[in-house]
């Protein structure tokens, strides 16, 4: 049962099947974190492109890690030093990439649908490391890893999304996610960060993080971007903070049992406390953990093995 | 589909694996410590029903861990991706004789892939091979240690174990 | 003298009411009653095919000068001829802008050797920077029709009251493109589900609305006649239909984009729906059909933009707003209409008679004694889209192998044929 698709786009696209597949290979591929040698040589002979035209060092790193221990060589190219800074375009730079015969495209760019436009210009597989506000699928499914592993099934769990929701990647990606797997979902935050109809998603919207904290399962909080002060969608990052940060005071009202999320990079002391980040309700570290273990299925599914027709 | 013939019936393949048992305990009595590591899926039932009549015959307990190579194939680009099972091994390999059991040897790509898998594990002071049926056609330098059956095929046909663990029943089968 | 005898066709001429099955003839570049003699008549078989006057477009963009690339005044007149049109406004966006008596007598020269007429619509701002107004009686006599920033509002309320005066001295109307910068500021597609979903800017409804209403209320003040373009929301024609109703002088017009396709398009990502204004929703479509029915809308325009492939080919974000449609409009409309009970012969008013009202043009009509620009369209014609062979020098239609029916089968241009059976000359 392999993914049936060329490409790994979005979450929208998979099917649930597809996301226990890809959950479950990557449980295999944890175990090889605890051998002394933590490499395979599955990809083996095989190239690995992470073109980054948007500042990432996480992402990137988490997907070179992957391929590294899949034996892939892995190439970085990133908007800074690739011909994408001195303004080639996006086509040029795929059919560039395609006459170096590689095996395999991690793309992460500014522009929502540039992945699903480099699939469709090029014959290997493209995996989409985070378009626009777009989505973020590697990054929902090493959370939907994460919870699985940390808490068990979804069906049912309640998560509550904090923050900017307009402009994230993560949250539409996990959103995604969420409903494929039954879980119920509430957005919060103020709604200048709300985007419109996105109720329309099956999901909750609250303006307040106090009137939720108390019947959630799992607080996912998002990052916040300081511009969103300057485009006036914020008064202050303070009050930012005062309303939808989770505090230690909020932490405490959570019911036993609940776990804290973040996709990182963490602006401690305004979306999330540094005492909150660092107890041990937070899963953020195993995020990270997470994350290579379901970057190394996603190549490994993709790239390895002919699909069955 | 062609035709299929019984070879082995489950009577049949109990005293093969009886035999092997004592050729394995033969063999390394002289040496340390032995363990048995079943190749996924089917390895691992025989590896396990060796374990017990060592355990029978000569009161030895002897650890079983189970490989899954998916990782190491050098197929995977033309053959469809397998089921990951993963690889359970929750004992120290260094300085063990590693007997690897596979259902059928046949070209030796998985016995390479598996011995691979296993030196990434730790390093065993040696590896050996016991399998249910040996039906030649090797594509690699590799022989076993303990044959349960020799059974001469045609590239063409096929030989298949079939274990009351997976399959309700202990039959082996060639299909022409 | 060429004289043409159309035999048997359906000739809609909405200007003086005529809707029958009956003959058209043309005798020089005239329509006439009856031939002053019967030497060397042409018959033209129209049975079961729709008779019109030669189709007015309000609002194209003929890249010239400045990007002769991705269209030209001959290429794009051809399109307008291949698509039925026999008159087209050229907006000023171009590169330098519209807005001397220079630019203008350059493309009059080059309307001069077009097949078809060519108005144009000049600057209301110098470089249409929204700062200072344009030479206007000195464009008048050169022959401008009315003045726009298309592609840009005039955001400063004091300088868009001024213009409005200002062109009224000259009887001009002032061509109104609706779009509060602000709000739309980094916009990609309309806001509502679909960009949320995309993760794509959204351009709200009202970043038109607001300019909308803005200008009816400076018309209210100036009394100027204004003409919002390209309306593409249900708030748009409440508040046109408002003015109406008070009596201002104000006309719109929308496109067939926007009457065909909605916002749900862009899920492709697909750079030929990325359009300004945006493709909307359902139901500003809704309300645009009966803005139509009811009156509130008086023309259909295409708003033709050429881009060359290599500007459509890029990331969605980066890509330029526009589509060609020229050579689709008529099919086009007639597939989308037929949704909403109409007919082609019911959207004829908006394609002739109504944008001629808007600009004073004595056109769009078949009238004894007027030129004959004339369209013969069959309606009924099963065709695919195929953009390989447009008249256009750009290729940017999100219509592309889309299977429709309706075909313009001949165009006559002051009596002389520049369409013949869909082939321009």
């Amino acid at each position: 049962m392999p993914l049936r698709s060329k490409d790994l786009l979005s979450i929208e696209d998979l099917t649930l099947e597809n996301i226990d597949l890809i959950l479950e290979t990557a449980s295999s591929f944890e175990e090889v974190f605890d051998r002394e040698i933590k490499k395979v040589p599955t990809l083996r002979g095989r190239t690995i492109i992470n073109l980054f035209l948007e500042p990432s060092t996480r992402t990137r790193t988490s997907f070179e890690i992957a391929g590294k221990r899949l034996s892939a060589d892995v190439v970085n190219v990133s908007g800074q030093g690739s011909a994408v800074a001195k303004g080639e375009s996006l086509k040029d730079t795929a059919q560039t990439i395609e006459a170096m015969s590689v095996d395999a495209v991690v793309i992460r760019h500014w522009s929502s649908g540039s992945a699903k436009y480099l699939a469709e210009l090029i014959k290997p597989p493209v995996i989409n490391a985070g378009d626009g506000w777009h989505e973020h699928p590697t990054q929902a499914l090493l959370d939907l890893y994460t919870i699985k592993k940390e808490i068990g099934k979804l069906t049912g769990k309640r998560v509550a999304i904090v923050g900017d929701i307009a402009h994230s990647r993560v949250a539409r990606s996990l959103i995604a996610a969420l409903n494929k797997t039954k879980a119920k979902v509430t957005l919060v935050g103020p709604a200048t960060l709300i985007p419109m109809d996105i109720d329309k998603l099956g999901v909750d919207i609250s303006y307040s993080l106090d009137d939720v904290l108390e019947d959630v399962d799992i607080v996912y909080l998002l990052r916040l971007q300081k511009e969103r002060q300057s485009e006036n969608l914020l008064p202050s990052l303070r009050e930012y903070s005062r309303l939808f940060g989770l505090s230690k005071a909020r932490w405490q009202r959570l019911k036993n049992g609940v776990r804290i999320m973040h996709p990182g990079p963490m602006n401690r002391g305004i979306e999330i406390d540094s005492f909150v980040a660092d107890n041990e309700k937070a899963l953020i570290r195993e995020q990270v953990t997470s994350g290579v273990a379901v970057r190394m299925a996603i190549l490994y599914l993709l790239m390895g093995g002919a699909q069955v027709e | 589909m062609g035709s299929v013939n019984q070879i082995l019936d489950a009577a049949a393949i109990n005293r093969a694996l009886t035999r092997v048992a004592h050729e394995i305990i033969e063999r390394n009595s002289a040496e340390g410590s032995i363990a048995l590591i079943g190749i996924r899926t089917r390895g691992v039932f025989l590896a396990e029903r060796l374990a017990k009549k060592i355990k029978d015959f000569e009161g030895l307990d002897v650890p079983v861990g189970s490989l899954d190579i998916s990782f190491y194939r050098d197929d995977i680009a033309i053959h469809p991706q397998p089921k990951i099972l993963g690889t359970k091994i929750d004992f120290d390999i260094n300085e063990m004789t590693a007997i690897l059991c596979d259902d059928v040897l046949f070209t030796g790509r998985t016995i390479r892939a598996a011995m691979d898998a296993l030196i990434d594990y730790g390093r065993p002071r040696a590896i050996q091979l016991a399998v249910m049926v040996d039906r030649g056609h090797r594509e690699l330098p590799i022989r076993a240690d303990f044959v349960g059956k020799n059974i001469p095929t045609s590239k063409k046909e096929r030989v298949m174990v079939k274990l009351v663990e997976e399959d309700d029943i202990d039959v082996i089968e060639i299909e022409k | 003298m060429n004289r043409y005898l159309i035999k048997g066709g359906k000739v809609i001429d909405p200007a003086s009411g005529r809707s029958k099955t009956e003959d058209l003839l043309i005798e020089g570049s005239l329509i006439v009653e009856r031939f002053s003699e019967n030497r060397g008549v042409k018959t033209i078989e129209a049975g079961g095919l729709i008779v019109t006057p030669g189709l007015i477009d309000l609002h194209v963009h003929l890249r010239e000068p400045g990007r002769e690339d991705a269209e030209t005044v001959i290429s794009g007149t051809r399109a307008a001829a291949a698509g039925g049109f026999t008159t087209v406004c050229c907006m000023p966006n171009t590169d330098p802008a519209i807005d001397s008596v220079s630019v203008v007598e350059q493309i009059n020269d080059q309307s001069k050797q077009s097949l078809i007429d060519v108005k144009v619509i000049a600057a209301i701002t110098k470089k249409r920077e929204g700062k200072a107004l344009t030479e206007m009686g000195e464009l008048v006599d050169a022959g401008v029709v009315a003045f726009s920033d298309d592609g840009a509002p005039v955001a400063d309320s004091q300088l868009m009251r001024s213009a409005m005066e200002y062109a009224k001295t000259f009887n001009r109307p002032i061509v109104d493109h609706a779009e509060d910068l602000l709000l739309a500021a980094g916009g990609i597609m309309n806001e509502g589900y679909y960009s949320t979903i995309l993760g794509l800017k959204g351009i709200p409804a009202a970043a038109e609305e607001v300019i909308v209403a803005r200008d009816t209320l400076l018309a209210k003040l100036t009394g100027a006649k204004i003409h919002i373009a390209h309306i593409s929301t249900a708030g748009s024609v409440d508040i046109i239909k408002r003015a109406k109703e008070d009596g201002l002088s104000v006309t719109c017009e929308t496109t067939p984009h926007h009457l065909a396709l909605t916002d749900e398009s862009l899920c492709d990502y697909n750079t030929d729906y990325k359009v300004n204004p945006p493709l909307r929703s359902m139901g500003d479509i809704d309300r645009l059909f009966e803005g139509l029915k009811e009156g509130t809308i008086d023309a259909i325009a295409t708003d033709h933009a050429p881009h060359a492939r290599h500007e459509k080919e890029a990331e969605i974000e980066v890509a330029p707003f526009g589509m060609i449609g020229l050579e689709t409009a008529v099919p086009v409309l007639i597939n989308t209409a037929k949704k909403y009970g109409l007919k082609l012969e019911d959207l004829i008013p908006k394609l002739t008679v109504g944008p001629a009202r808007v600009i004073g043009l004595e056109a769009g009509t078949l009238e004894v004694g007027s030129n004959a620009d004339v369209t013969i369209i069959d309606a009924k014609a099963k065709v695919k889209v195929d953009s390989s062979i447009f008249e256009s020098k750009s290729r940017n239609t999100p219509f592309e192998g889309k299977d429709l029916t309706g075909s313009i089968k001949h165009v006559f241009k002051g009596g002389k044929q520049i369409v013949i059976d869909g082939s321009v000359i």
